[in-house]
């Protein structure tokens, strides 16, 4: 409880020391719902060449985009900025994080918590609303749990890529821009069905990686639409537990790579 | 209060050797540490650049994972109960900061009472009591990116101090400061120890620190201490003497002897003597010198601790 309350000032504090700079907030809280709306614009640009796209319609097409993009703006807003760790490490500001009370990794998120990205997790959100209104979907109790879980199984799953690319820093400080290639990479993998992708590509970055269940799987559950790759209907409800494992090993590697940490001179 | 024993840590670091070939080296950083200090010790940790001070006192606090022996603090082994012992030691680390920058400092400081969870009562008390000794009610308004370093410094001495800690580091708490701001740290520090609820442990470059603050000096080179013990037993050990200067009115004469004494230096004709002493009190040497010759002034130097941790360091260069 103590703790909560804890966790809770740390992000009370970095919205003051953000509004302490107010115009720049301001100018970047607004240009920062761009990045989002040319995501669902490819999209829509994509479909004025075609009607179909790996065998999908616009709205189907746009339903797997928008469960990305809720899922990837409330995964970036709230842990998307672990990215800067390999900045902590190198500049041996880790120390002071790691000598107080609290685990290191909510101390991290919630010390640079950007708010500025607030508007893209509203509009990804508002994207998937309309999505769900497009589709002609036939709602049993189960499509409605998993419409609530799906967004934030794919948040859960996309956070851990994030944290993962970004414990790379513990072990190698010069990780440069490598982890982005798995957490930018991934959104714009799971924003199309996964059908379009070639058989080596998409057996390794949808299957052996997971991310077919960030939004695939769990739009064509919703549609029910069975997988014309062959998996059975019920892989749409397993997004949830593939998110808990990603979880898992990415607090495992987390936890293995603070022990790992070297610090720098004095 | 603090137990360490044959505490290791390597670096391994990656020299290039050929135009893409690289070699690994292990580098020892601390090479077997030894250390037991007692509650309410104030214990100053030195040695030069690279020595190992600092990663020792990561050690301690548990930032760092040692490669080898065993390291306690509080009763608690720093890595695995990191957050717990983090409750129990406040620290400085004179170069990386607790503070929010962007915040007035009193935010700061409310901040950390959530973090710790201090009862609201205790926290004002402590922080009352920072706010008479270290005079921070000037700036408890001002975003901490626009304090002077003096300031900055106090207001880490008070952040870590506000959880009521058993162990205090300070990893060179007074680095940059001028000489009033290191005054005043010196002393809030000595008001500190000098109350023997708090252990201190101090890592420092300037010696006065050490001087002013620390009846215990351990001297680490190379990764190993090279000196465990009183200030005096340092001086003793390295043979450092007091010395005593004298201004004659005549020159002094050929041959003269001053019994438990050393002549080490003649100057200005003949007129200006120094002599080391050697284990006699400055009082028989005193009253010897006047007994021989007239005398126009007279002091007595004690040796300085600058001269005694050069000449140690120089001794133990190779490893």
């Amino acid at each position: 409880m103590g703790e909560l309350r804890a966790y809770a000032a740390l992000a009370g504090a970095q919205a003051r020391s953000v509004f302490s700079y107010r115009a720049s907030f301001l100018i970047e809280l607004f240009s920062n719902v761009g990045a989002t709306v040319f995501d669902v614009l490819s999209v829509l640009v994509l479909f004025r060449a075609t009607d179909r796209v790996g065998g999908f319609t616009l709205p189907e097409a746009l339903l797997m985009t928008s469960i990305t993009s809720a899922g990837f703006a409330l995964a970036d807003f709230t842990v998307g900025n672990v990215d800067r760790l390999k900045v902590y490490v190198r500049a041996g500001t880790l120390d002071a994080v790691l000598v107080r009370p609290l685990g290191a990794l909510p101390q991290l998120l919630l010390m640079d918590l950007p708010i500025r990205k607030l508007l893209r997790v509203v509009f990804g959100f508002g994207v998937l609303a309309v999505a769900l209104r497009m589709n002609h979907i036939d709602w049993t109790p189960a499509r409605v749990l998993l419409i609530t879980v799906a967004p934030i199984a794919a948040a859960v799953f996309l956070s851990s890529i994030f944290v993962l690319s970004a414990s790379l820093a513990f072990w190698w400080v010069d990780s440069g821009e490598l982890g982005s290639a798995f957490t930018y990479g991934g959104r714009d993998f799971t924003s199309y069905p996964i059908t379009v992708y070639g058989p080596l590509f998409r057996g390794l970055f949808a299957y052996a990686l997971g991310f077919a269940f960030v939004s695939y799987q769990p739009a064509l559950a919703l549609l029910g639409r069975p997988d014309p790759l062959g998996l059975p209907a019920w892989a749409g409800f397993a997004a949830p537990f593939v998110a808990c494992a990603a979880a898992v090993v990415a607090a495992v590697v987390w936890r293995t790579g603070i022990r790992h940490y070297r610090s720098t001179g004095s | 209060m603090i137990r360490t024993n044959e505490l290791r840590k390597d670096f391994t670091v990656r020299v290039k050797s050929g135009r893409f070939r690289r070699e690994k080296r292990v580098v020892e950083a601390v090479a077997g540490v030894t250390l037991s200090i007692e509650p309410g010790e104030m214990v100053g940790y030195i040695g030069p650049n690279g020595a190992g001070k600092s990663t020792t006192l990561k050690m301690l606090t548990g930032v760092l994972t040692p490669s080898g022996g065993d390291v306690e603090v509080c009763g608690l082994r720093p890595v695995p109960q990191r957050t717990k012992l983090a409750l129990n030691i406040g620290v400085v680390f004179g170069q990386r900061s607790q503070l929010w920058w962007d915040l007035p400092l009193h935010e700061s400081f409310a901040l950390l009472r959530h973090i710790y969870r201090v009862p609201a009562a205790e926290h004002a008390a402590r922080l009352r009591r920072c706010r008479d000794l270290l005079d921070l009610d000037d700036f408890l308004d001002i975003p901490v990116r626009q304090l002077s370093l003096g300031q900055r410094m106090r207001g880490e001495l008070t952040a870590a101090l506000l959880h009521g800690p058993r162990v205090l580091f300070l990893d060179e708490p007074t680095i940059g400061l001028d000489v009033v701001s290191k005054q005043a740290v010196r002393s809030f520090l000595a008001e500190l120890g000098a109350t023997g609820d708090v252990t201190l442990v101090l890592t420092t470059h300037d010696l006065a620190d050490i001087e002013r603050l620390c009846e215990r000096l351990v001297v680490i080179d190379h990764g190993r201490v090279v000196h465990d013990g009183t200030i005096d037993a340092l001086h003793t050990r390295y043979g450092s003497r007091r010395s005593l200067v004298a201004d004659l009115a005549d020159p002094l004469p050929d041959g003269f002897v001053l019994p438990g004494a050393t002549l080490v230096g003649v100057e200005a004709d003949r007129h200006r003597v120094t002599f080391a002493l050697d284990g006699v009190t400055a009082g028989v040497a005193v009253a010897g010198l006047v007994a021989a010759v007239s005398i126009r002034d007279l002091s007595v130097v004690e040796p300085d601790i600058e001269d005694v941790v050069a000449r140690l360091y120089a001794s133990t260069d190779a490893p």
